[in-house]
């Protein structure tokens, strides 16, 4: 289907003919033209946001929450530069996206025109890919490129950058019909014989353990339910990075909690006293793998995943099977069942029972006594509270994130949408009302640290107008608790800028944009204030005012392994002050 | 468009000339071994001490879709994920294709060196990455323009040892010469060391144009 159209048009178009149902954007000078296009119809919903970064974050939000492409839009110049944290974001977590940025007219490029900028040279290393349009007889073939590079393989995000002569110029539109790549084909079916390997490895091991990562919920529903069956059919314990949190079921048998830094001792010990470790859409990254002369020493390991680069990276391991998981581990549990593969159920007993004394560890535990409200206790009770609903927890980056991710229990996949590559503070907010935009009907909380919700809270005015109920839940400790954290690990406990002198008033905040303010200060107050919060219509910051000076454990400090964690228990203040040796101390 | 880069000059003892040089030389492998040879994991912040791990130089053909930026893409990922070039050319060779070829010199860990090959092969506009020493069998030229000035012995013994090395002469005035060189990396250093003293004031080269041997393509 060709047809003749303005570019501006075309941007329409394709987006329609992508199915796009929403998009986040800002407008400019230099993208007016498709703005002009956007008034004129009605199947693309524009959510107008207040800072380009949160329409960077919102796509991701949106994308995460649905398994679909997020779509932004914004203007040249500071539009295109204040995208740069997303893109990156994006990149680091694997969250397809669309970015499309107007330019300056094609014959003003490299003049220094006004709101110009060398938008495809600055995103480059933050995009999978991007294109520069100079040809309007291009953009319907760019843009459906576009999205099949985002959404392809390791997903990721790309930048369309469209000049504005090239949005007014009419020329022929080429549907998403008969676009096929060049050079981008990423393998999806994994290598059979190395799978039937991998296999029969598994079947041999003694103590074996999944590990699993964002990769598993970026291959869609289909790997979620293969990976249950998986897990259900080998006997085998399961652990997950932060990004990977729900593929597996928090409340499943074999669940050992997350992994890394502030994984559970019994994931961490697993993972170190493992004799076959698979590996599945994981990248082994620094949170997770610790000292890496450390990490895991005994164990042959099986690596799936479905970008070529992530295959021995920072870890070597014995069986790389590149693929999509999905793929994999349909001929995985294939093979294993048809060669009537078991489990060594003695030797797993054994391994259980190992990983039941770990567990009995209880490396979670917290007091909760008197009515100071601890962090962990206010996550559990907003956990308890939500658990039955259709509910999708956003977060910021900070202790906050990781009590999060450690007590609230997800049992479903695209239901965490949190920033673990790249942890930018400001993502939790806009990514909550990308996914509210998604699931009108549903509830979405942002669990946010006082810190951090200052940097993208302009976009409570977004969901004022968009009428979308997002819940900002702020464990208001008054500091970047993660980073006076590791002022006490690391410098002395001198808390150089940690504490914020002057905090807004949260309530008046959210009543000022149009929102509803709550506040908790006692244990005894807490639930029924979480009550109100979810009973609310409108969006709503919740200041939960949590204890001061608590710290997240348990926690691998810099520089040791898997086995050497610090636990809740013996984190006094001697052991914390001296638990990151002077090499530890030059790692971050 | 040629482009080239090099990384910093080798402080190495050069043998003189062969006259055969060029000739069915085997592929080359430059290992080399540093401190106790312990492989080290490359890439994360846990891997803070110096790394003691062999280094090798590899030479990698990437075939790619003539887009523009290709090649900052290329050269971008060599220079965000602290890669070594020591020599990078690019010129389109199949025009109706559309396609370019960019021969890439590098050194780094035998684990690095698979890293840079994943990384290469993932991007969205490279059709094939061949790594040239790895297959074995393959070709390495490179040309030099080398502008020589002085008179008299010195003068002499340039145009002398330049027939030697079958450099031609593209260009000469009463008291300069431009000599033509082609031939593999180390034939043109040792070359340049030698005119050195002869009053070497200027030199162009290409850098590494590489070509598997046999009748098969890439
Ligand atoms: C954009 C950005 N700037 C700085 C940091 C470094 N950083 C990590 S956590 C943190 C403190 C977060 O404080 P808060 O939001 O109050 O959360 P808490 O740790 O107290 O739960 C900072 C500054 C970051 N991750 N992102």
């Amino acid at each position: 289907m060709t047809r003749q159209m303005t570019g501006a048009e075309m941007v329409v178009q394709a987006l329609i003919d992508q199915g796009v149902e929403h998009i986040f954007g800002y407008p400019g000078g230099a993208v007016l033209p498709i703005y002009d296009e956007i008034f004129q119809q009605e199947k693309v919903q524009h959510i107008l946001v207040r800072h380009e970064q949160g329409a960077g974050h919102a796509a991701e939000g949106y994308a995460r929450s649905t398994g679909k492409v997020g779509v932004a839009l914004v203007t040249s110049g500071p539009g295109a530069t204040n995208m740069v944290t997303p893109l990156t974001d994006a990149l680091m977590d694997s969250i397809p996206m669309v970015c499309i940025t107007g330019q300056v007219a094609t014959h003003l490029i490299g003049s220094d025109a006004f709101q110009e900028c060398d938008t495809v040279g600055i995103t480059r290393p933050s995009t999978k890919h991007n294109w520069l349009v100079k040809d309007v007889n291009d953009l319907g073939r760019i843009l459906h490129e576009a999205f099949y590079v985002a959404r392809s393989g390791r997903p990721g995000p790309v930048v369309v950058d469209i000049p504005k002569d090239v949005q007014f110029a009419t020329g022929t539109y080429h549907g998403p019909q008969n676009v096929e790549h060049k050079t981008y084909h990423p393998q999806v079916r994994g290598d059979i014989g190395r799978i039937r390997a991998a296999v029969e490895l598994m079947a041999r091991a003694k103590k074996p353990v999944f590990y699993t990562g964002g990769g598993v919920v970026n291959s869609g529903p289909e790997a979620t339910r293969l990976l249950r069956e998986l897990v259900a059919a080998t006997g085998f314990p399961v652990t997950s990075t932060l990004m990977g949190l729900g593929a597996y079921p928090a409340s499943g048998e074999n669940w050992l909690g997350m992994l890394g830094m502030h994984g559970t001792y019994e994931a961490n010990n697993a993972m170190h006293d493992c004799d076959v470790m698979i590996a599945i859409g994981a990248r082994f990254d620094d949170r997770i793998t610790g000292r890496l002369d450390a990490f895991s020493p005994g164990s042959k390991k099986i690596h799936i995943d479905i970008d070529p680069s992530s295959i021995n990276k920072n870890v070597r391991v014995d069986i790389g099977i590149l693929g999509d998981v999905a793929h994999v581990l349909e001929d995985m549990l294939a093979i294993w069942k048809e060669s009537g593969h078991k489990a060594d159920e003695k030797a797993l007993a054994g391994w259980w029972g190992e990983i039941d004394r770990w567990r009995a560890r209880r490396s979670l535990a917290y007091r909760q006594s008197g009515e100071t409200i601890m962090p962990q206790y206010a996550i559990q009770r907003l956990y308890e509270k939500t658990r039955d609903r259709k509910t999708f927890i956003t977060t910021e980056v900070g202790q906050h994130q990781m009590w999060a991710a450690q007590f609230y229990g997800f049992e479903e996949p695209n239901r965490w949408m949190t920033s673990g590559g790249l942890g930018t503070m400001g993502y939790g907010l806009p990514a909550a009302i990308g996914a509210q935009t998604a699931h009108r009907d549903a509830l979405v909380i942002d669990i946010a640290g006082d810190a951090s919700i200052l940097m993208n809270m302009q976009e409570m005015s977004t969901a004022v107008q968009h009428e979308l109920p997002v819940k900002v839940f702020i464990l208001n400790n008054q500091y970047m608790g993660m980073v006076r954290q590791w002022q006490q690990l690391l410098h002395g406990n001198r808390l150089s800028h940690s504490y914020t002198e002057a905090l807004p008033d949260f309530v008046k905040l959210a009543e000022a944009y149009g929102g509803i303010g709550i506040r908790a200060e006692k244990a005894s107050e807490l639930d029924d204030a979480i009550d109100a919060m979810i009973a609310a219509k409108g969006p709503v910051l919740f200041d939960c005012r949590v204890a001061n000076l608590a710290n997240c454990f348990p926690m691998i400090p810099s520089g040791k392994a898997h086995n050497e964690m610090l636990l809740p228990e013996d984190a006094t203040d001697a052991a914390i002050a001296e638990a990151i040796d002077a090499e530890g101390r030059a790692l971050v | 468009m040629v482009l080239w880069f090099r990384g910093p000059a080798k402080a190495k003892s050069l043998p003189l000339p062969l006259a055969g040089e060029g000739r069915g030389e085997g592929p080359e492998r430059n290992e080399r071994e540093a401190g106790d040879g312990k492989t080290m994991q490359p890439g994360s912040v846990y891997a803070i001490k110096e790394g003691k791990d062999r280094t090798e130089q590899h030479t990698l053909s990437i075939l790619v879709d003539n887009e523009p930026g290709i090649l900052a893409r290329v050269i971008g990922l060599f220079s965000g994920r602290g890669y070594n070039i020591e020599s990078l050319t690019v010129s389109e060779t199949e025009h109706e294709k559309h396609r370019s070829r960019i021969t890439v010199v590098t050194n780094g860990s035998p684990a690095v060196i698979e890293q840079i090959k994943a990384q290469l092969e993932r991007m969205v506009l490279v059709h094939r990455v061949t790594d040239l020493t790895v297959t074995g069998r393959s070709i390495e030229r490179e040309l030099a323009l080398i502008k020589v000035r002085g008179s008299g012995d010195a003068r002499v013994e340039a145009l002398r040892l330049a027939d030697a090395f079958r450099a031609r002469v593209i260009d000469a005035t009463t008291e300069s010469f431009v000599f033509e060189l082609t031939g593999r990396t180390d034939k043109i250093d040792q070359f340049l060391l030698l005119m050195q003293p002869l009053g070497l004031v200027e030199v162009s080269r290409t850098g590494v144009a590489a070509i598997a041997r046999g009748p098969e393509a890439m």
